[in-house]
């Protein structure tokens, strides 16, 4: 089992508000990001991931604005993701004061878009997004918030992007994503054998117990929930407490 | 009572906006400068940086930063240097080539090493613990207030080895091996990993700094 695994609320953003979807689709407004941003930073949240839904769909990402304003008063690392197409959208976003940026739609339509990216500004920084949706005995991988298919394999996928030069993989299982019906355990387990770089779990957390069972049975290094803090099923120091109890190592 | 004035060096190597904010934040007034004159007159100064050791000195050098640190450091007032800011305080570093450092502290900057029996990779991303190498080590020091070990956050693929163990302030595991995570020696510290980014023990760090203050 991997060291020290993170616990990374995952903050949906469409224009200035938190939103949630299933399967990332009909969202709904739960409020202001910066309150669920700072509640969850104090509740002792080891990273924070940004995510403009919509960026993609319509070419732009408001989160610049909310990631500098972030700054301000969260110090933990950001990472910020939805509609960087260009290496300028990656500078800026690390300007405003992103330390890490998800990249998913424009390094399935130019895979170099990855290798450049993490020349110029290291791998740590470059976090391979992955949508991935079941299919039949594989998973493809989808752009646009999920909306798009694109043929591609994800177990082949997320190694050519490990030999890119993507430090990390943040992986969404479209399937489970606001269900909180538990993790595709399936294909994380899948994709943390394939790739040696750490793998983000995103997708299906309902309860702390699953995020256990997930930890335990899959490698990944890192869990990104929503569903669960969001609606206050569980809290941070609640899914710690859980899988301190089961021997896995978390900050506390 | 006057807000402390905390230069943060300005020499074009990452982002300073989450130190910036750190400081303010502790009630320090962080003023970004490359100014000779700003720098000397100030309480205190951070020496930020994130990336390759070369690019750093040789960014130090177009600024001509490298006297103004020196003079700095030998008014006695507190100095830290974070991460690249902290390998740069050492003599030199075999980073693509060896490139020679300021030479503050004695030692150099090697390739982390992480046995291969470990599956931990490089370059170290993430949470992991500091700890106080010999007791009261950290006594009036910044980390005077923080718990004995402390997780802190690091981005890095070399790490300081200074020559002089009593330099040592803090060390971490990673990779089946120890590595020295801080140093200090006087009033010149330096944290490879990152205080503005480990939440409220970066904040309880770069707090007891300024009150190194006089």
């Amino acid at each position: 089992m991997p060291h020290n695994i993170r616990i990374i609320p995952r903050l949906d953003i469409k224009g200035p508000n938190l939103v949630k979807g299933i399967h990332l689709e009909g969202i709904r407004v739960l409020g202001k990001p910066e309150d669920f941003a700072r509640n969850y930073y104090k509740a002792g949240a080891d990273e924070l991931i940004y995510m403009d839904v919509v960026a993609s769909l319509y070419n732009r990402n408001n989160l610049f604005h909310l990631i500098e304003k972030a700054c301000e008063e969260i110090f933990i690392p950001l990472t910020m993701g939805g509609g960087l197409r260009t290496i300028s959208d990656i500078e800026k976003a690390l300007r405003a004061g992103a330390d890490k940026v998800a990249i998913n739609t424009q390094a399935i339509k130019t895979p170099n878009f990855i290798k450049e990216a993490s020349r110029i500004f290291g791998s740590q920084c470059i976090v391979g997004s992955v949508e991935a949706k079941r299919k039949g005995d594989s998973w493809e991988a989808y752009i646009d918030s999920g909306r798009e298919p694109t043929g591609v394999n994800v177990l082949e996928w997320v190694k050519q992007m490990e030999d890119l030069g993507a430090g990390e993989i943040l992986l969404t299982s479209v399937d489970q994503e606001g269900t909180k019906k538990g993790f595709d355990i399936d294909l994380m387990k899948k994709v943390a054998d394939r790739v040696s770089i750490p793998v983000i779990a995103s997708g299906g957390a309902g309860s702390p117990e699953q995020i256990n069972d997930l930890i335990q049975q899959s490698g990944v290094n890192a869990v990104a929930v929503a569903s669960i803090l969001h609606y206050n099923i569980s809290s941070i120091p609640g899914i710690k407490d859980c899988l301190n109890r089961n021997r896995v190592e978390v900050r506390m | 009572m006057k807000k402390k004035r905390i230069s943060v060096i300005d020499y074009d190597i990452g982002n300073v906006k989450s130190i910036l904010r750190a400081l303010e934040k502790v009630g320090a007034e962080p003023v970004l400068s490359r100014e000779d004159k700003e720098i000397l007159s100030s309480d205190a100064a951070v020496f930020p940086g994130v990336g390759a050791f070369s690019v750093g000195m040789e960014n130090l050098r177009r600024y001509d930063l490298i006297d103004t640190i020196y003079r700095f450091v030998e008014t006695g007032k507190p100095f830290l240097g974070i991460c690249l800011g902290m390998q740069i305080l050492m003599e030199e570093s075999e980073e693509f080539v060896l490139t020679k450092g300021m030479g503050l502290l004695k030692g150099r900057v090697v390739r982390l090493i992480v046995e291969k029996s470990c599956d931990e990779k490089i370059p170290h991303v993430g949470w992991n613990k500091i700890e106080e190498p010999e007791e009261k080590r950290w006594k009036g020091t910044i980390f005077n207030s923080i718990k004995n070990p402390s997780s802190v956050y690091f981005v890095h693929s070399f790490m300081a080895q200074p020559s002089d163990p009593a330099d040592i302030l803090s060390t971490t595991v990673y990779g089946g091996n120890a590595f020295c995570s801080a140093v200090n020696r006087g009033n010149i510290y330096g944290c490879q990993f990152h205080p503005e980014k480990s939440a409220v023990t970066g904040l309880r760090i770069l707090n007891d700094f300024v009150g190194l203050i006089k």
